[in-house]
């Protein structure tokens, strides 16, 4: 392998993992929100929430 | 909740989980665009400088190598300081910040080792050698994955945050370990080079991409550890809700003569 290919494999490397982790981050929180949102849609809510209104 | 009680004005305020909630949603699209526009300089600094006279274009790979490996021991160090908080000042949120720093921390350990590996090959020859900097390294690695195994292990967020305390703390030793080996004992890797009390004996071509990358790879973790940390507080949320309705299914399809066992329940 050329110098340059080492390099490129480095940064690809770098890319893939980062982009694993912004992925897994973004699509927890979205099945998070929507655990929520199923729960609330189901007349299930926090405590605190309900006193507020 | 009106905006008056969201109001932060002390760091303790930061305890409430509502209000870290609120604080954090106005600030993570502002660390995401800091972060991206500190990557896209840093990048096209990194492809825009000359290659090192010895080591040629392979010295690009220090860009990213060197930041994640001080991302690696940050991290470690950011869990060390949440594990304190959990165990001395009971903070509400120290063990969401250590729970979910851990994933992190091992992606940016895993990355300085493949790139470090990756430079070693056309510079010393090797992929890898079991000397004192890449084993310490390697061994901080396996405790990211084993204290991501014991969260997931134990059930009990409390019960895990603890144990998880004491591991990381005892773990920490390893973080000076993973700094002066190059000074300790003999290893192919370099001695400190950017961080020294005589100021970097590193060329400043090749300094500032290396610190722009620095900066973004800090930008990098802060966001993804806010937002990770949002996720976990809401994981939470939906497990008392669910733990509450079907506590409340059951007493309402058993009718009163049962409730009072329900509610002897933990």
């Amino acid at each position: 392998m050329t110098h340059l290919g080492y390099v490129a494999v480095a940064y690809a490397a770098t890319f893939l993992t980062v982009a694993g982790l912004v992925l897994w981050v973004w699509l927890d929180g979205r099945a998070r929100r929507r655990d929520l949102a199923i729960l609330e849609a189901a007349g299930i809510r926090r405590r605190s929430a309900g006193e507020a209104q | 909740m009106n905006e008056q009680s969201l109001a932060i004005r002390k760091f303790s305020d930061l305890a409430n989980p509502t209000r870290f909630l609120a604080l954090s949603g106005a600030v993570w699209p502002w660390m995401a665009a800091a972060t991206a526009l500190f990557f896209a300089v840093g990048l096209y600094l990194c492809f825009a400088t000359v290659g090192d006279y010895q080591q040629g274009e392979t010295v690009r790979i220090m860009y990213v190598h060197v930041p994640a490996a001080w991302l690696s021991m940050m991290c470690y160090s950011v869990m060390a300081i949440s594990a304190l908080g959990t165990l001395v000042w009971r903070h509400p949120l120290a063990d969401v910040s250590a729970k979910t720093a851990a994933p992190i921390g091992a992606c940016f350990t895993f990355i300085a080792l493949v790139t470090g590996s990756l430079w070693g090959k056309p510079m010393w020859g090797t992929w890898w050698v079991w000397d004192a900097r890449l084993t310490s390294v390697f061994v901080l690695f396996l405790m990211y994955l084993g204290l991501i195994a014991l969260n997931r292990a134990v059930d009990d967020p409390a019960r895990a945050a603890k144990v998880g305390a004491i591991l990381i703390l005892v773990g920490f030793v390893n973080i000076p370990i993973i700094k002066f080996s190059v000074d300790w004992w003999n290893t192919l890797h370099q001695p400190a080079s950017v961080i020294r009390l005589d100021g970097p004996a590193i060329d400043p071509e090749f300094l500032r991409p290396l610190l722009v990358m620095a900066i973004a790879f800090t930008l990098l973790f802060f966001t993804l550890h806010v937002l990770a940390m949002r996720n976990e507080i809401l994981r939470r949320r939906v497990a008392t809700l669910r733990r509450l309705a079907a506590r409340s299914a059951g007493r309402g399809a058993s009718g009163p003569a049962t409730a009072g066992r329900g509610e002897g329940h933990p």
